[in-house]
């Protein structure tokens, strides 16, 4: 199966040892990123298997070779507006523990390359979600990017189930 | 020591214990081929030698009297007869309980154990000395010890044997001492041990693995060559090994031969006669060598060519033997490793429909060949389904063989007399079933013992047969494994069972019950008929447990019963717990599966047929029978309250309880095989969910547990207590 990467790779982005690279990605408008080790692949949205009773953020199910795996809408699970899932967007698939977890998000942007000095602390703002999912933030391009606290935005919410 | 070597141990015990219960199971059915014999003390004597490596001293000493008492069956002092044999029955039961213990710690029943330990040592002669088994000590000085061997009187009649006997290193690393085969030789007769340390090299060439030592023995006996040859039975290919008698030469060269390709041919050697060796008389100065090397450790080395050149007369018979009971080679795996190689061949069958479909919509107008290609691959793709599925398809056998076990005890807690007999042994059935049917598969036969076999008197006044028999067949019948227990007793008492079920409240006084609504009356939760409550069945569970362990492998059970002749359970498994056959139903826009196993009927629905009870509890009409109505979607949440069109469809389920529902669900589409595919670690438990599984066309359904449905549906689960129990009866 192929799995769809809307990734821009360009040769002149050689690695180099004291950066890390990060994917960006944009969830309701907002431009977030995440460690590209933590990342198992992008695939294209297809509709999901819903899981009865379950909360909003979780979308349901999907087969991914053969292996079920459940698929969180990182909008409403930052507290942002429910996705209206489409074709256009894309499921980042990350591992937890061993077991693959899909992402919803809106669109992936590109591959940055950050020096871990440029990543800012989160500055404190009065929202539980912002302090618990984001665990940092780098300018980039003149744009804000939130480094996503991964274990915390795929941990098991407590009132799920 | 370290635990996987342990491991590696107990996980041989129970393939011994296994070939035990297998060769005494066939003495105890008349088969008493010497080979037989032989195989069972060559099991308990592995059993004895490797706990002996672990120090585990009661099963040593309790396999030691067990081996001591099986060598006298095989040196035929003693007869096997029916006392004899159901001693060893219970010893081999006995040592399974050692085994176990040893493994998993706990207690074993002493009182018991000495009993065993007891009768066993009436069967062992007074001279059998102790002997304990101490592991051999790796850090031996380097000096020759003495070998106090008892000399025995010269009988008449005595020939002497020139014995030439050069043990290979891998003698030594399975444990074997030449010490203690020369103390038995010598009880044969009078012995002289010469040690041939001719190979031996200098000091500092010596490699502490290898052994360079040989013995050559000189022995006057009047024993036959065979109990020489008896004595070198454990060490058969770990050594070379020459026995020559100076009797009648043609017999001997014709045994001579035998032995040789018994023992995979006989290395060139200096023939005794012209070289006699002779050694002193003095006990100290008999001996040999001590310096017996540490037993390698490492098993790296291959057996070094122990076949010199065979002998032109040496190929004869004899030496298929040795070979036709071995054990088919097989191969330990982690079991997680065969679970994702069943994912992933599901997954390429699920990954071909997906193509078929695809091919179908390209609208190629000829796509005969690609078709032809596909079907090619389907085929390909099954069998290595059906292959990954026999991985873990085990034989029913050791899952039998403990159950002959459990009526031996039943029978002798009951004082009644009746035997199993075994049919189909070698049927596949999962693994993880076999585990499971351990339980139920008691249950039934300790049943059978005590409420259905007659005690013998009233058999005999019956006209039947003193020994009753239960009977217990596994065969394959059209994709599901079906498991018989038929025994011969006295049958259901039906007016006895309808009484019980009156008295205990489970059906109402005047219902009009059919004989097989009667014998089903054993399933109900809460039903015992024992008169008092023995200390084998009747402890408070009853047959209702059975079936549910039953119908958690997704099978079912039956009885059928004949008054005087006895009564047969019938258990019908899935063949796997990995498949399972599925309705396919659509519940608010999605795909779900319902078990086949737990639904009784399927119908249509119209108006007429649904009736209000209460402000929001419906009931669907059924040839007269009212039965609560449990819309899905709403149970699982996938509804909204406001939608008024009822969904027309109702799959009529029975629960475990035996309590019905009618589950609307919006359509019914197919009934296929699905694969189950597990949610744990997915998400948390799902009310109403059991699992998932793929369909062809790669998406995702949830298997439904109409159980967990029900009890999320409150309107449903408060019902007539009565009414339900006869529903249970009408199944």
């Amino acid at each position: 199966m192929q799995s769809q990467a809307e990734v821009q790779h360009t040769d002149q982005e050689v690695k180099h040892a004291q950066f890390s690279e990060f994917v960006s990605f944009t969830v309701a408008g907002q431009a977030f990123c995440l460690q590209i080790t933590q990342i198992r692949e992008i695939r294209r949205w297809s509709p999901v298997t819903i899981l009865p009773h379950a909360p909003s953020d979780v979308l349901g199910v999907m087969n991914l070779r053969g292996a079920v795996i459940p698929i969180y809408d990182l909008s409403a699970r930052f507290g942002l507006e429910q996705t209206e899932a489409s074709e256009r967007n894309v499921v980042i698939v990350v591992a937890s523990a061993g077991k693959p977890v899909g992402l919803l998000a809106e669109s992936v942007s590109e591959i940055i390359s950050i020096n871990p000095e440029e990543i800012q602390e989160t500055p404190s703002v009065d929202s539980r979600h912002t302090m618990e999912y984001i665990q940092g933030i780098i300018s980039h391009e003149d744009t804000m990017v939130r480094i996503i606290n991964l274990d915390a935005v795929i941990a098991v919410p407590e009132q799920v189930l | 020591m370290s635990g996987s070597i342990q491991d590696t141990f107990f996980e041989e015990c129970e393939e011994l214990l296994e070939a035990t219960d297998e060769g005494l199971t066939a003495i105890e059915g008349g088969d008493h081929d010497p080979e037989v014999v032989n195989a069972v003390f060559r099991a308990v004597h592995s059993i004895k030698g490797g706990a002996g490596a672990f120090g585990l001293d009661e099963l040593v000493a309790f396999a030691h009297r067990f081996e001591t008492v099986f060598d006298e069956v095989r040196a035929n002092r003693l007869d096997l007869d029916e006392k004899l044999i159901q001693l060893l029955l219970r010893s081999c039961d006995h040592l399974c309980d050692l085994v176990a213990t040893a493994r998993d710690g706990g207690e074993t029943d002493q009182a018991h154990h000495d009993v065993l330990i007891e009768a066993l040592d009436k069967y062992i002669p007074e001279e059998e000395e102790d002997l304990t088994f101490e592991p051999m000590g790796l850090g031996g000085a380097f000096e020759p010890a003495s070998l106090d061997l008892p000399e025995s009187d010269e009988p008449a009649g005595e020939e002497t044997y020139n014995i030439r006997f050069h043990p290979l290193k891998d003698m030594y690393s399975t444990g074997n001492e030449p010490f203690f085969l020369f103390q038995a030789l010598s009880e044969l007769g009078q012995l002289e041990v010469t040690l041939d340390d001719t190979e031996l090299p200098g000091f500092d060439g010596i490699d502490t693995s290898e052994s360079y030592l040989a013995w050559n023995l000189t022995l006057v006996s009047s024993e036959p060559r065979a109990k020489i040859e008896a004595v070198f039975e454990f060490v058969e290919g770990l050594c070379e090994l020459s026995i020559e008698g100076d009797g009648d030469a043609e017999a001997d060269a014709k045994a001579l031969a035998a032995l040789e390709a018994a023992f995979g041919g006989a290395p060139e050697m200096p023939a005794p006669s012209n070289e006699p060796v002779q050694a002193t008389a003095e006990p100290t100065e008999e001996t040999s060598a001590a310096p017996f090397e540490p037993p390698a450790p490492a098993p790296e080395s291959e057996v070094p060519s122990a076949a010199v050149e065979a002998k032109a007369s040496s190929p004869k018979a004899e030496t298929a033997k040795s070979e036709q009971r071995g054990p088919k080679p097989t191969l330990r795996v982690d079991l997680e490793r065969v679970d994702r190689l069943i994912n992933a061949v599901g997954e390429l069958i699920i990954n071909h429909s997906m193509l078929a479909q695809q091919i179908a919509n390209l609208n190629v107008p000829d796509v005969r060949d690609v078709e032809t290609e596909l079907e090619g691959f389907k085929n390909l793709a099954r069998d290595i389904q059906e292959g990954v599925m026999s991985i873990r398809a085990q034989p029913v056998k050791p899952l039998f063989q403990r159950m002959a076990r459990i009526v031996r005890e039943a029978s002798s807690a009951t004082g009644k007399t009746c035997k199993l007999v075994t049919d189909g042994e070698n049927t596949e059935v999962d693994k993880t079933v076999i585990e499971r049917l351990s339980d139920p598969l008691t249950h039934i036969l300790r049943n059978a013992v005590d409420h259905g076999i007659e005690k013998p008197e009233d058999r005999q006044s019956a006209g039947k047969a003193k020994l009753g028999e239960i009977k217990l067949t596994a065969s394959h019948r059209s994709g599901s494994v079906c498991i018989e227990i038929k025994d011969d007793g006295a049958g259901v008492n039906r007016s006895r069972v309808k009484q019980i079920a009156i008295d205990k409240g489970l059906i109402p006084e005047n219902a009009d019950l059919t004989d097989s609504e009667i014998d089903n009356l054993l399933f109900l939760p809460g039903f015992s008929t024992a008169k008092e409550i023995s200390n084998l069945s009747g402890r408070g569970v009853g047959m209702d447990v059975v079936k549910n362990a039953v119908a958690g492998l997704g099978g079912r059970i039956n009885i059928s019963s004949t008054p005087g002749k006895g009564s047969t359970f019938t258990i019908i498994l899935p063949l796997t717990l990995a498949v399972m056959d599925g309705m396919v139903v659509s519940v608010a826009d999605q795909t779900m599966v319902v078990p086949i196993t737990s639904i009784v009927e399927t119908m249509r629905g119209s108006d007429d047929m649904i009736n209000n009870l209460g402000a929001d509890g419906t009931l669907l009409s059924i040839r007269g029978n009212f039965v609560p109505i449990c819309d899905v979607a709403s149970a699982l949440g996938l509804r909204k309250e406001d939608n008024d069109q009822p969904p027309g469809v109702y799959l009529l389920v029975e629960t475990e309880t035996g309590q019905r529902s009618a589950l609307a669900v919006d359509d019914i589409h197919d009934q296929r095989q699905v694969v189950i595919k597990s949610l744990d670690g997915v998400c948390g438990e799902i009310p109403g969910v059991a699992a998932a599984t793929i369909l062809g066309d790669g998406k995702i359904a949830m298997i439904l547990d109409p159980e967990s449905i029900l009890a999320a549906a409150p309107s449903a689960a408060a019902f007539d207590t009565e009414r339900r129990m006869s529903n249970a009866i009408a199944s």
